[in-house]
């Protein structure tokens, strides 16, 4: 039979789960009253995201000069976040898409947060492109419309317009795939509502949805199909976002291995944000049988691997600024080490390169409190890594009559606080009205992956259908 | 919904495992019994076959329209710039496919994955106004459930309902629709 799993590997879901509890333990927070903690943080979250769109909106009306900008320094805290926060989203789509391409079982408990992280963080990375602009109510000009100057239209040659392409694309794909995936949950919740308007929001969002076999081949095949665009368009989006930099000429941007680099960075920080959240929902929603210290694991692998290729990529902008012989790189990369930002860069190198490398001990790999604490340095080093690409490389060109620093004003800093108020607000409210783990996901490798069988079953030989041999024992 | 007509009378067998009801389809099919359809809290690999579902063609639909996004974009770009308003920008042609290769891509995508999921929840019938027919709400949570429409097949009412106690279902009920 198809569920036959070798005993050497360690139960993804632990607690002895049935179909039936994993639609309760899901469904819960979903159904119940909010938690006292849930309660709290998002309190808080509004009351940050208050301020900091009454900040935002006081640079809008202001103008950018608010910011810590100056003739050198053109870009700064704003594209320093954009790039940040898309990175963030890209674990969503990997873990969604790539692992799911490559049959990894344990994505399923996280796919759900995780795709969700993705689409708020998209959300939160755009509002900076929109603040960037000044003129939010022009944002309309970006698009490739014919206006009202006559038939003037976006420069397609520009990277700045494919990144308008990419991360529209980026966005629209996940959201889509994102609510494909939870249309069998949202039916689930919709036969459970007790209440009339539970019942008709989650019926309307649940599109009807029945669970026959024959949508479920269809959504299968759907779901695969996504996954397998989705995955190009993760490596295009951070690919894209790079050659914003890549594409000119400033030393320390006009670097060939910037796409990889980008990508890789994207999906380290991507792990770092999602091993937060999960880490967070696990306790707060009592999820530990579903998002065990096996899931921890296999993100902190991944998060190692994206971390010394990361680190190799820093290595490797040295060499190449040195063997190209080309003095302004040179000067680009020693100033970075050495300059007045240095602070920010061995910032960027002790978050980002030695960090991680602490996940080489199964311990600290396999330890919630380490994953925590060293999630969140990678996420801080990854903001810097931005940062040091950003600023280090604008404050000084190659006229030094020109160079300047950047100091960051109250705005900047108000702004960027405003994007951590919208995206936990809206993370929260996902998190108490939708599940938070993919039911139907989880329900298909209960057997393959639980510690017993989930249910007793008459018909078939039960030795056939041994989940794990070591744990069914008691239950034959 | 469309696949119900009128009013149907229809047999439920309830099974509480995948594998009990895939093995289930196969005895019950033997015994001469046409099944409208298996529903499942989560996918079954197999059964669609095991019914004798056809293979679907959303991979075909999903090419036309990334084919559609492809086209739209070389027609964009190349109506805009090279016709409309061709512009030289950083001693690049006004014209040169290779430069859009990000435009084409990510249409290609867009227009691929919105046609496809388009596709899929028109096929399916799937919509914020539809309301389904369930043969058993706990098909959504921990039960599977496999409908028989009486009036597609001869067999006694008390025949087809021995035949799917026998194939394992836990109970079996009447839903009329």
């Amino acid at each position: 039979m198809s569920h036959v799993t070798s005993a050497v590997r360690t139960p993804l879901i632990t607690g002895g789960k049935t179909y039936a509890d994993v639609t309760e333990d899901i469904s819960r927070q979903v159904e119940g009253r909010p938690t006292r903690e849930w309660t709290i943080a998002f309190t808080i979250s509004v009351i940050v995201l208050i301020y900091g769109t009454a900040c935002v909106f006081w640079t809008w009306w202001e103008g950018l000069g608010v910011w810590g900008l100056n003739k050198t320094v053109g870009w700064a805290w704003d594209i320093t976040n954009f790039v940040w926060w898309v990175g963030i989203g890209h674990a969503g789509t990997l873990i969604s898409a790539i692992l799911l391409l490559f049959r990894q079982k344990w994505r399923t408990a996280v796919n759900r947060a995780a795709e969700a992280m993705t689409i708020f963080a998209v959300i939160c990375a755009a509002s900076f492109i929109l603040m960037h602009m000044g003129r939010p109510w022009l944002a309309y000009w970006a698009l490739p419309l014919p206006n009202t100057f006559g038939s003037l239209w976006v420069n397609f040659k520009s990277p700045l317009v494919w990144d308008v392409f990419a991360i529209s694309t980026y966005f629209t794909v996940s959201l889509v795939f994102w609510y494909m995936g939870l249309l069998p949950d949202l039916a689930t919740i919709r036969d459970r509502a007790r209440s009339k308007v539970s019942r008709y929001i989650y019926g309307a969002f649940s599109l009807g949805w029945n669970g026959s076999a024959k949508t479920w081949a269809r959504y299968e095949y759907m779901s695969l199909i996504l996954a397998g665009l989705s995955t190009p368009l993760v490596l295009s989006v951070h690919t894209i976002v790079s050659m914003d930099f890549a594409t000119s000429v400033i030393p320390g941007w006009h670097t060939t291995i910037f796409p990889p680099y980008f990508v890789a960075g994207a999906i380290f920080s991507g792990f770092a944000m999602v091993q937060n959240l999960m880490l967070i929902i696990r306790v707060v929603f009592k999820l530990e049988d579903y998002i065990t210290v096996e899931h921890i694991e296999s993100m902190n692998k991944v998060i190692t691997l994206t971390g010394s290729i990361v680190g190799i990529a820093y290595l490797t902008e040295f060499f190449i600024a040195w063997y190209s012989g080309v003095e302004f790189e040179t000067y680009a990369f020693i100033n970075r080490a050495t300059g007045p930002y240095w602070w920010a860069y061995w910032a960027m190198m002790t978050c980002n390169v030695i960090s991680p490398q602490l996940f080489w001990s199964r311990a600290i790999r396999r330890s919630v409190v380490w994953t925590f604490t060293l999630s969140v340095v990678v996420n801080i080093g990854m903001w810097f890594e931005r940062f040091v690409i950003i600023v280090t490389s604008l404050h000084r060109d190659y006229l030094p009559s020109s160079w300047a620093m950047f100091h960051p004003t109250l705005f900047d800093i108000s702004d960027y606080i405003f994007s951590f108020g919208l995206f936990f607000t809206l993370f929260l409210l996902f998190a108490k009205f939708l599940p938070v783990v993919n039911m139907a996901e989880v329900k298909t490798i209960i057997k393959s992956s639980s510690e017993k069988l989930p249910v007793s079953v008459s018909g078939v030989a039960k030795g056939e259908r041994v989940a794990n041999p070591t744990f069914n024992k008691d239950v034959e | 919904m469309s696949e119900i007509n009128g009013n149907g009378k229809f047999l439920v067998g309830i099974y509480d495992d995948d594998d009990v009801v895939l093995k289930a389809v196969r005895d019950v099919k033997k015994a001469g019994v046409r099944i409208h359809e298996v529903y499942s809290p989560f996918p079954i690999h197999g059964l669609d076959v095991a019914l004798g579902h056809p293979r679907t063609r959303l991979g075909i639909a999903a090419f036309l329209f990334g084919l559609t996004g492809t086209t739209l974009a070389l027609l964009l770009t190349a109506y805009t710039e090279s016709f409309d308003w061709p512009m030289i920008v950083g001693g690049k042609d006004s014209y040169s496919p290779i430069i859009y290769v990000p435009i084409f891509f990510e249409l290609t995508v867009l227009i691929c994955a919105l046609g496809m999921v388009g596709t899929f929840l028109v096929s399916n019938g799937l919509g914020p106004t539809v309301k389904p027919l369930m043969y058993d709400l706990r098909t959504t949570d921990n039960k599977f459930a496999m409908a028989i429409d009486m009036s597609k097949n001869n067999l006694a009412e008390g025949d087809i309902e021995r035949i799917l106690k026998n194939s394992g279902a836990a109970e079996v009920n009447v839903k009329q629709f």
